[in-house]
């Protein structure tokens, strides 16, 4: 079927891009953070089937794989919807009251941290401090920064975001 | 050879850039959005009225006043505009040489600009942080040259002991010290590490610095690397920082092309390799053995020092560690001499510090003064006070390693020493203003959420004690906490704090600890009180 194939086709180069990254390091072990980075890049979550792979051609065990991919925050084992809200949960963005922007979207949208919502729309994630605390409060659709807003205005930005990016 | 290449390179620049009548810098931080189209349209109004031989518009790093940005300098007119729009660019523009636009106009006499001591940031927001030539002309990697062919590595670790640096990370500790240690660390192989993990929630120093002058830190870590003899290093960098790793990356590559990095450096015998690598969202890889483990492509679990990282570091081998603010005072001490850096600041906090003030306050932003400057005169003259009239309750340094100090201590100066009388620490330079409105005991909690959350799971007292505060500080936010719970909150605070393998456990309790000795009343208000149960009331 035509589409598998160019299915096929766009997994072969991301996984040339992945293992070009390994190679730069000589297959080191230590490529492997690395490695999990520019996995999640090109196909935007780390599929276990990823994770055997990169674990084979590093020669470490799944399981280490699997334990510092699951380790560190920044990493996701579930792919993103279509669209991204982050949340920064900093301490600038607390006291300037995120707390209730995050409240407001879990309920708004029924989500949780790190879920996406079963149409694949839209995943909220919290993040820790992105450094624009002088902007705070501080949420981010979609890699964009928005700060400086009260809450009635940055939910009305969410509001109209997801509107927009319809 | 290579100085007078470099010479030749910073003085064309120079030439060039003196060609123009008027340079219009516009911030391009992460804290003033918006810029690339004030910058597109600036470009395209000075092309539409064929002023691109009178009018150079430059971006730069973060100036600071992120309260007030979009934030555009016209020089040589020292004039600073606030909150511009692309909107604005034709009014800008026509304004050159004329009377400024009023309606933009920021005060030249602000104390947010007029109180602060830029030694550090006396860069950032003045040069294209991708430009390699802008960096050469302001007079960078001067000092590079100076070290690596006039100095001996032991003159330089000695220039830099001698000027009294202390690590910039926060533990204050000497950096000369660390150096020594290093240089003198059996080895045929070491390496050195700038940790650019800014984890602190409150924290952007670092960020601004990588943004704004990226050259500055690789410069540091090359005299560092010299002096300790160090052939490989790393720049391990949040994955946070998108702008940042891509304005490293840019500097890399323009350093090793003009053989400031890769074999025989300025014609002395001397290699280095740098790379970064990119952290992945664990707020333990800011402690330094945790950090190792993370370069070694590992989770980032922390082991118990001794051996510090200076005699077994990466892959065992010495390892230098110091944090991006001090990489980037390196050069500033190898110019201008240890004396000139030991004019500012006290006796034993010498120089200046980077702060990144946020929080319940009008000028939210990047600062650097002199250490010794108290709290009072950065929150009440540089930052203006609250923002809405309210009382001013606390500030916090240090995040979640730190403490909140309470408004009646704001003669507190910044240093090492009394920042750490005041139970808190210097940290790495998040400064958040808290006001009335906020519950400290609320605060603790989440400080406390932050720890739990962080914790990389590998000794007891961290994993269990995080969450057993956690869980009795809501106690305290649901007003269901007896005087047993404060008495076992109170112990447990004490059991992480001795007991914690690393750095995150042992000052996870810290905010804590500040917050029942300024604010107990408020842990009292927090419990039940004996009309409440009914078996007293019986």
């Amino acid at each position: 079927m035509p589409s598998t194939r160019t299915d096929n086709r766009s997994d072969d180069h991301q996984w040339t891009a992945v293992d070009r990254t390994m190679q730069r390091h000589d297959y080191r072990p230590e490529a492997l953070i690395e490695t999990l980075h520019t996995a999640q890049e090109r196909y935007g979550f780390l599929e276990s089937n990823t994770l055997r792979r990169i674990a084979d051609r590093l020669g470490v065990a799944p399981s280490k794989v699997l334990g510092v991919a699951t380790f560190y925050n920044h990493f996701r084992m579930q792919p993103a919807g279509e669209h991204t809200l982050a949340v920064c949960t900093g301490t600038a963005c607390h006291v300037k009251g995120n707390d209730r922007i995050l409240a407001w979207v879990k309920e708004h949208y029924a989500l949780a941290p790190g879920e996406t919502t079963p149409d694949k729309r839209l995943s909220l994630v919290e993040v820790r401090c992105v450094g624009a605390c002088a902007l705070a409060p501080v949420i981010i659709t979609d890699g964009e920064i928005i700060g400086k807003k009260s809450f009635a205005e940055s939910t009305t930005a969410i509001r109209e975001w997801l509107d927009d990016a319809a | 050879m290579q100085r007078e290449t470099l010479q030749h390179l910073a003085e064309e620049r120079r030439r060039y850039l003196a060609g123009f009548d008027h340079h219009l810098l516009v911030c391009a931080g992460l804290g003033c959005p918006g810029n690339e189209e004030i910058v597109a349209e600036l470009n395209r109004i000075v092309k539409e009225r064929d002023l691109a031989d009178r009018v150079l518009v430059r971006r730069t790093g973060c100036m600071g006043l992120c309260a007030l940005g979009p934030l555009v300098r016209a020089e040589p007119d020292t004039i600073v505009y606030q909150g511009v729009r692309s909107e604005d660019a034709d009014e800008i523009i026509t304004a050159l040489g004329r009377e400024p636009v009023a309606r933009l106009l920021l005060p030249p006499d602000l104390p947010f600009f007029t109180r602060q001591s830029k030694r550090v940031l006396a860069l950032c927001g003045r040069i294209d942080p991708d430009n390699f030539d802008d960096y050469l002309a302001a007079g960078g990697y001067t000092a590079v040259i100076t070290a690596l062919t006039a100095m001996r590595p032991a003159g330089v670790t000695r220039l830099i002991e001698g000027s009294g640096l202390r690590g910039r990370g926060g533990a204050g500790y000497p950096t000369g010290l660390k150096w020594a240690t290093v240089a003198k660390a059996a080895g045929e192989r070491k390496y050195l590490i700038c940790n650019a993990d800014e984890g602190d929630p409150g924290a952007f120093m670092d960020r601004a610095i990588l943004e704004g002058t990226p050259h500055a830190v690789l410069e540091g870590m090359i005299i560092a690397a010299y002096a300790v003899g160090a052939s490989s290093g790393y720049i391990y960098v949040r994955a946070e920082y998108p702008l940042a790793v891509q304005r490293l990356k840019r500097a890399l590559r323009e350093a090793e092309r003009h053989n400031l990095l890769g074999h025989a450096i300025c014609g002395a015998g001397f290699d280095l390799k740098l790379e970064i690598r990119l952290g992945a969202g664990a707020f333990v890889c800011g402690e330094e053995t945790a950090l190792i483990a993370s370069v070694e492509g590992g989770r980032g679990l922390p082991r118990p020092r001794p051996p510090y990282p200076a005699e077994r570091g990466l892959h065992g081998c010495p390892t230098l560690i110091n944090n991006v603010e001090t990489y980037a005072n390196i050069p500033l001490i190898v110019t201008r001499g240890a004396d000139w850096f030991a004019g500012a600041g006290t006796e034993r906090s010498r120089g200046t510090k980077v702060f990144a003030l946020s929080g319940k306050v009008r000028y939210t932003g990047l600062i650097e003064v002199d250490m010794g400057t108290t709290l009072g005169e950065i929150i009440n003259d540089i930052g203006g006070g609250t923002p809405d009239g309210l009382a001013l309750k606390a500030v916090q340094t240090g995040g979640p390693s730190g403490g909140c100090i309470p408004a009646d201590l704001l003669d507190t100066p910044v240093t090492y020493e009394d920042l750490g009388a005041v139970g808190s620490i210097m940290g790495s330079g998040g400064m958040i203003v808290i006001d009335e409105t906020t519950c400290m005991v609320d605060m603790v909690r989440y400080f406390m959420q932050f720890c739990m959350e962080e914790s990389c799971g590998k000794c007891v007292p961290c994993r269990v004690g995080t969450v057993q505060i956690h869980r009795l500080l809501g106690k305290f936010c649901e007003h269901r906490a007896t005087p047993a719970d404060l008495e076992t909150l109170e112990t447990l605070c004490n059991l992480v704090r001795e007991t914690s393998l690393c750095g995150l456990g042992q000052s996870a309790p810290n905010p804590v600890r500040s917050a029942l000795r300024f604010f107990r009343q408020e842990f009292l208000d927090r419990m039940v009180q004996p009309a409440d149960t009914p078996e007293h009331n019986s």
